[in-house]
């Protein structure tokens, strides 16, 4: 199979090191790494990939039946890992890839070295004493939000709100499809991702694990990452001075500084 | 020469000369009015809702139609809230993991449908757009966002939504009708003739809302003697199935009173001229039939493409003679043609869905190459019928326009 292809991989940096692998979270592709990635390409071989269903993945690949749960993400990373010939590897994967790594970690525990898990939840839906941050309500009305703006999102739309290039140095390319996906798709990631529940996963985490927190995330809060770093046995939880979801986009260098030092422990 | 052109200035002391003097004064004075719009005023009274946001998005500025759409107060938001704390929680997932990274990213997003919650708990559907603003060394220091009542269009959108579901629902019903009533023109399992292997693939064509006219039938009509038939209603659609249900219903019917596979056409030919249906078919009968203990093939052909016997090295081979099609004329010709099975022998009866299968380059498969595949795969029933649908299938890339049908019968030993 030609898992290059299917999830659009890009293959970086020093080839005979020791192996980087980036995933993108919900929402957009690859590109959310492109402040941070690049700056591990000197010491390390820097996969990146998008799942598929985003970015530049193979759309055609996109099996509703496989991709029904996270595992089916997880049984993607693994086979990207195989077909690469990846070993001893630091994965890093942002939000909802937190957890498909820990996932992947956890049915070939040989194959990864570090886990680096950049706003992770193990479950967003409130449960009992567990604080998620949403409840079943908060979810429905996303698919539904997701619905109306996909509306408006259609493929007429999108190229003319994605390609109007007010930041010509991202390229044609990258304005073309990020933040681009099929909605059917987008949808069915949603549901999948927020519905999930991996608390029971964490306690099996073998691998030296970073949990890298932003002060403010709406959609993982600090209690989420602390109760993440708390169920990895031996976890480090970094709490990094930025807001949102996202702090590879907003606040990089912070990013970059926290996983370069647990990775050249 | 022309008169040389003023600039379009309306200062009180360059009044154009010319022209639409009367209008351009009162635009003027108009404007001349509107000095008295200051900045603030402009800002606050816009015909839509305005935020400034630093870079992590907390509310540094808000105008006051905002204000009044959503019933805050300004102390409520400017240094206390951020914008995405406005947001339906779906709105808020939606807002970090699209539209911040969009921004960052892109440094613009516009027209977003997201929900803001007014002061009251209502909600106020907003169609938002963002630019980021950026400071002397590249990084952003402000984001500015208009936003814009959304709710009429939001009503109209969720209709479409609402209809789109309704087409989709109603598709799935007519596919799966469409199938339900195709599955209705083969048998819906193959009997088992003691004494003979039986065996058939059955492929309708398209997408599966369209009912092709290709069936196949398998039917005992007394103790040893067996009917197989195939046919093909000429067109598609609900007219063709109905023409395609009648006439192999009509068969079976036939070949209880009519010995003769001719004979049987014969009737099929008739009822089909009365119908009133302009639909005609090709239809293939073969008789079957065990007598001390060997078994006989007879055949009559209406527009059909012949059986093809394959025996034990010899090259395979049509028999029978081509008769009428059915259900055109009056007095068609049908004749009847009998064979002797002998151990080994397999009848492979198909549809045109087969020869004339084309690849994307255009090509038929057509009789040699179906000739040709035979010689080289001998085998049972099972393996031709499924090796012939299979290469055929292939043959046209996994997406044939035709329906295929065959259907194979090997005397075993």
């Amino acid at each position: 199979m030609d898992v290059k292809a299917r999830f659009n991989v890009a293959d970086l940096g020093q080839a005979d090191a020791q192996p980087m692998v980036f995933a993108h979270g919900f929402g957009c592709d690859q590109h959310m790494w492109r402040h941070v990635a690049p700056r591990f390409e000197d010491r390390f071989r820097v996969v990146l990939y998008d799942h598929v269903g985003a970015g530049g993945s193979d759309l055609g690949a996109y099996d509703p039946v496989r991709y029904d749960s996270l595992a089916g993400y997880a049984d993607d990373l693994l086979l990207l890992c195989r077909e690469m010939d990846l070993r001893d590897v630091v994965f890093v994967g942002h939000s909802v890839s937190g957890m498909i790594g820990v996932l992947a970690a956890v049915a070939e525990p040989e194959r990864f070295a570090k886990l680096v898990l950049v706003a992770p939840s193990p479950r967003y839906i409130d449960d009992g004493t567990y604080v998620g941050g949403f409840s079943k309500a908060d979810i429905a009305e996303l698919l539904d939000s997701l619905e109306s703006n996909y509306l408006g999102w259609s493929s007429a739309m999108a190229p003319v709100i994605m390609g109007n290039g007010e930041r010509p140095e991202l390229g044609d390319e990258l304005t073309e499809s990020f933040c681009r996906t099929d909605p059917r798709i987008a949808r069915q990631f949603a549901r999948v991702t927020f519905m999930s529940d991996n608390r029971a996963d964490l306690a099996k985490v073998s691998q030296p694990t970073l949990v890298l927190q932003c002060r403010q995330d709406v959609i993982a809060p600090v209690a989420v990452g602390q109760y993440v770093a708390d169920a990895i046995a031996g976890s480090r939880l970094v709490l990094l001075d930025a807001t949102g979801h996202c702090p590879n986009l907003s606040a990089p260098d912070a990013t970059a500084a926290a996983i370069a030092e647990f990775v050249s422990d | 020469m022309p008169p040389r052109l003023r600039s379009p200035s309306l200062s009180a002391t360059s009044r154009p000369a010319s022209g639409d003097a009367d209008s351009n004064h009162a635009l003027e004075d108009f404007l001349g009015a509107l000095a008295g719009d200051d900045p603030e005023r402009l800002y606050d009274r816009a015909p839509c809702g305005y935020l400034t946001t630093t870079a992590d998005g907390l509310i540094a500025k808000v105008n006051q139609t905002f204000l009044t759409l959503t019933g805050y107060h300004r102390g409520h938001l400017v240094g206390a809230r951020r914008f995405v704390d406005l947001l339906t929680a779906g709105g808020r997932i939606y807002h970090e993991t699209h539209y911040a990274p969009l921004l960052q990213m892109h440094g613009s997003a516009r027209e977003i449908a997201l929900d803001v919650v007014c002061a009251d708990g209502s909600r106020l559907p907003v169609l938002v757009n963002s630019v980021v603003e950026l400071d002397g060394s590249g990084r952003p220091s402000a984001i500015r966002t208009a936003v814009f009542d959304a709710t009429q269009r939001r009503e109209y959108e969720r209709e479409l939504l609402r209809e789109r579901q309704r087409a989709e629902e109603s598709e799935a019903h007519a596919v799966a009708l469409a199938r339900t009533l195709q599955q209705s023109f083969i048998p819906p399992a193959h009997p088992r003739i003691p004494g003979l292997e039986l065996a058939a693939g059955y492929r309708p064509a398209g997408s599966g809302a369209e009912i092709g006219g290709d069936f196949y039938d398998a039917f005992e009509v007394s103790a040893n003697d067996w009917c197989l038939v195939i046919g093909d209603v000429c067109g598609k659609g609900v007219e063709a199935a109905v023409v395609t249900s009648l006439a192999r219903y009509t068969v079976r019917a036939a070949a209880v009173r009519q010995s003769l596979p001719s004979g049987a056409l014969a009737t099929l030919n008739e009822v089909l001229l009365h119908h009133g249906s302009d639909r005609f078919c090709t239809v293939t009968v073969l008789r079957l039939r065990l007598q001390d203990r060997r078994w006989t093939a007879t055949v009559s052909c209406g527009g059909h493409p012949l059986p093809l016997l394959i025996r034990r090295s010899e090259p395979p081979v049509g028999f029978g003679r081509p008769g009428s099609l059915v259900g055109l004329v009056d007095e068609p010709e049908f004749s009847d043609t009998t064979i002797e099975l002998r151990p080994g022998d397999v009848v492979v009866v198909y549809t045109d869905g087969v020869t004339e299968a084309r690849s994307p380059e255009g090509e038929f498969y057509d009789d040699e190459r179906l000739v040709a595949w035979l010689a080289e795969h001998p085998g049972s029933a099972d393996a031709v019928a499924e090796g012939i649908l299979r290469e055929v299938v292939e043959f046209q890339s996994g997406r044939p326009r035709d329906d295929i049908a065959v259907v194979a019968v090997a005397v075993p030993g």
